[in-house]
């Protein structure tokens, strides 16, 4: 069965599911190298398990998963109360040009979430 | 005229009275109002026990109306009255610093490129421990109710979590306050145990050791102890053939630390261990910055005490641990003596949220270690690479040997700490977080046999689990122009574009 014919319920269903959910909760940190972390960890262990083929393990790896959702759900929230000003790294806040002209450049990377 | 001038005011009055619709006034007090007729008004209202009184539901309620008016604003939405500010720039205390080192709208806390000092706490580690700051108050030494025992089982969790780390078993492992205490309570505790029987008087470390290290071993010397502090050769290391030769009959414990704190070199811990293993001398290393980042295991590295920091592994600061071995035995004398927790070697109540906030530190540095380091190669490399692209640049310690998360480099004719100063939106250190107030250069390097030049113009860069892409690459930028720009300042810096040859030149007194 391919993930595109999955149906609510579904094991990839809930796979991707959870995946999205992981990765809509990362962005809510309010810390700039926390919410980076959490993103690239989410991304980087589904795709190091992509290959999985075994059921048991499948489902170990989902619990896994709702629990460090638990946790997210719990960390962005004590990170929004404590909130800092941001990282010199990090864009602008007004999304104004500044700078030189054309010195900064605002991308935007389609296709990874 | 005098008596003229009240009249006149009070006709005025009274016209200016009559403007009031008189509807308004018969609502306000209608009794007051028919009791005194059509020609006169009262400007005095009428007292009632109502109006004393604060109305409760409606003052609450408009409290409530006014609150959420104003929940939901965000900092960067809201502006301050009277200033015309954003809420967030005046809550950014810093951002009049850094003004001019970065375009302002871009936010202003500096990049943490610090990680040999002190890591942030993983949001995993706080989330922990936060059950264990409120709710879960009980003494972890309290045998007698169930406060008492689900602190203990998850502080043994935790115990043998770090254990595990390290390959020992849970039992060995005594919780301290730190690597610092660790390191005292292993220096001075063997030393003053084996001084009893009256021969072991002789203690061996490196001049690159911790500070707490040769610290503890110079207060040994007061007591009568012999210190041998060996050197290290150039790439930091230390040599055998050297430590073999110090090595005596009354030596009773050598101290030597895996990864060092400023150039990141690993010592050959296997082989110094097997070396005193075989002469029957404790062998004592501060692994502070070692344990959770290169794989560590005390039975094949031989070695007897181990100090470990709880805030250089994502942990909370305040807590470290002692690994302590139990066969063959080491025996010591406690630092701090009590009511006999943690094998009496360290009386005092432990602290549950550190111990099990440190317990899953570890957990979380044994599960992830292999992503972890993979990582932090390729942004070390990414580092490294870019920085010794630039002219006279180079790094200190040992190429191959070495824990990549540490990254330290000498600028030549740049000052440090000017570079320091240039670099305000870095997070950077030249040494050692104790050293980091005085301006003295870093003894590690000194040890190196490198010169004052080299010793004063090196920055160290940490880089750790929380480190992106683009953080390096804005490192990277900010380094070569602002070393650039120092240079062009600095008239030594001509003289060698010229190709003069610095070592040359006779300076003249004045």
């Amino acid at each position: 069965m391919s993930l595109a014919h999955a149906r609510k319920g579904d094991m990839p269903y809930q796979v991707r599911s959870l995946y999205r959910s992981l990765l809509r909760q990362s962005n809510q940190f309010a810390a700039y190298n926390f919410r980076e972390y959490a993103k690239r960890r989410t991304h980087d262990s589904f795709r190091e398990h992509q290959k999985e083929g075994e059921e048991r393990r499948i489902q170990e790896l989902v619990q896994k998963g709702l629990k460090e959702l638990q946790m997210l759900k719990r960390q962005t929230v004590v990170s929004q109360f404590y909130q800092l000003d941001r990282l010199v790294v990090e864009g602008g806040k007004t999304g104004k040009q500044k700078g030189d002209e054309g010195g900064i450049v605002r991308q935007k990377d389609t296709g990874w979430d | 005229m005098s008596t003229i001038a009240p009249t006149v005011a009070r006709q005025a009055l009274r016209i200016a009275s009559r403007r009031y619709p008189s509807s308004a006034f018969s609502r306000a007090s209608p009794r007051l109002a028919a009791g005194l007729g059509p020609g006169r008004r009262g400007y005095v209202s009428e007292t009632k026990p109502a109006n004393a009184t604060v109305n409760i539901d409606t003052t609450v309620k408009a409290d409530q109306k006014a609150f959420f008016k104003e929940t939901g604003t965000r900092p960067q939405d809201a502006t301050m009255p009277t200033t015309g500010l954003g809420a967030d720039a005046m809550l950014s205390p810093t951002a009049g610093i850094l003004k001019h080192a970065t375009i302002m709208d871009e936010g202003s806390r500096p990049i943490y490129l610090d990680m040999q000092a002190t890591t942030p706490m993983d949001p995993r580690v706080v989330d922990a421990m936060l059950p264990y700051m409120t709710g879960l108050y009980g003494n972890p030494h309290s045998r007698t109710h169930a406060y008492g025992w689900e602190t203990e089982k998850a502080v043994e969790d935790a115990r043998a979590h770090v254990a595990d780390l390290i390959g020992a078993d849970p039992k060995e492992i005594i919780f301290t306050s730190g690597a610092t205490e660790s390191n005292n309570m292993s220096i001075k505790g063997v030393a003053r145990f084996y001084k009893r029987s009256g021969k072991k008087n002789h203690i061996i470390t490196t001049q690159t050791e911790h500070k707490c290290v040769l610290d503890s071993a110079r207060h040994m010397q007061d007591e009568g102890f012999e210190v041998t502090y060996l050197p290290v050769q150039q790439n930091g290391l230390v040599d055998m053939a050297q430590l073999e030769a110090a090595i005596r009959p009354e030596t009773c414990i050598v101290s030597i630390m895996t990864v060092n704190n400023e150039i990141g070199v690993v010592q050959p811990m296997a082989e110094i261990g097997r070396l005193c293993r075989s002469k029957k001398v404790f062998f004592h290393t501060d692994a502070a910055q070692a344990v959770g980042k290169i794989p560590i295991d005390v039975n094949k590295m031989n070695c007897d005490l181990m100090s470990i920091s709880g805030h250089k592994i994502y942990g909370p600061k305040g807590i470290g641990a002692c690994y302590v071995r139990r066969r063959p035995r080491v025996r010591l004398e406690p630092l701090i003596s009590g009511g006999g927790q943690e094998r009496g070697l360290r009386s005092g109540t432990l602290s549950p949220p550190l111990a099990i906030g440190f317990g899953e530190a570890a957990r979380i540095c044994k599960e992830e270690m292999a992503y972890d380091s993979k990582r932090i190669g390729a942004l070390s490399n990414r580092l490294l690479d870019g920085l010794l692209s630039l002219e006279h640049t180079t790094q200190n310690g040992d190429r191959e040997r070495r824990y990549e998360g540490c990254v330290n480099v000498s600028f030549a004719y740049v000052e440090g700490e000017s570079l320091l100063m240039a670099l305000k939106d870095i997070a950077l250190s030249s040494g050692s977080a104790c050293t980091s107030a005085s301006l003295e250069p870093s003894y590690v390097l000194r040890a190196l046999g490198s010169s004052d030049e080299s010793a004063h113009s090196s920055i160290r860069f940490g880089i750790g689990r929380f480190t992106t892409e683009a953080e390096i690459d804005y490192v990277l930028k900010a380094v070569k122009e602002r070393v650039t720009f120092l240079r062009e300042l600095s008239p030594l810096w001509e003289l060698v574009q010229e190709g003069v040859d610095l070592n040359t030149i006779e300076w003249s007194q004045h």
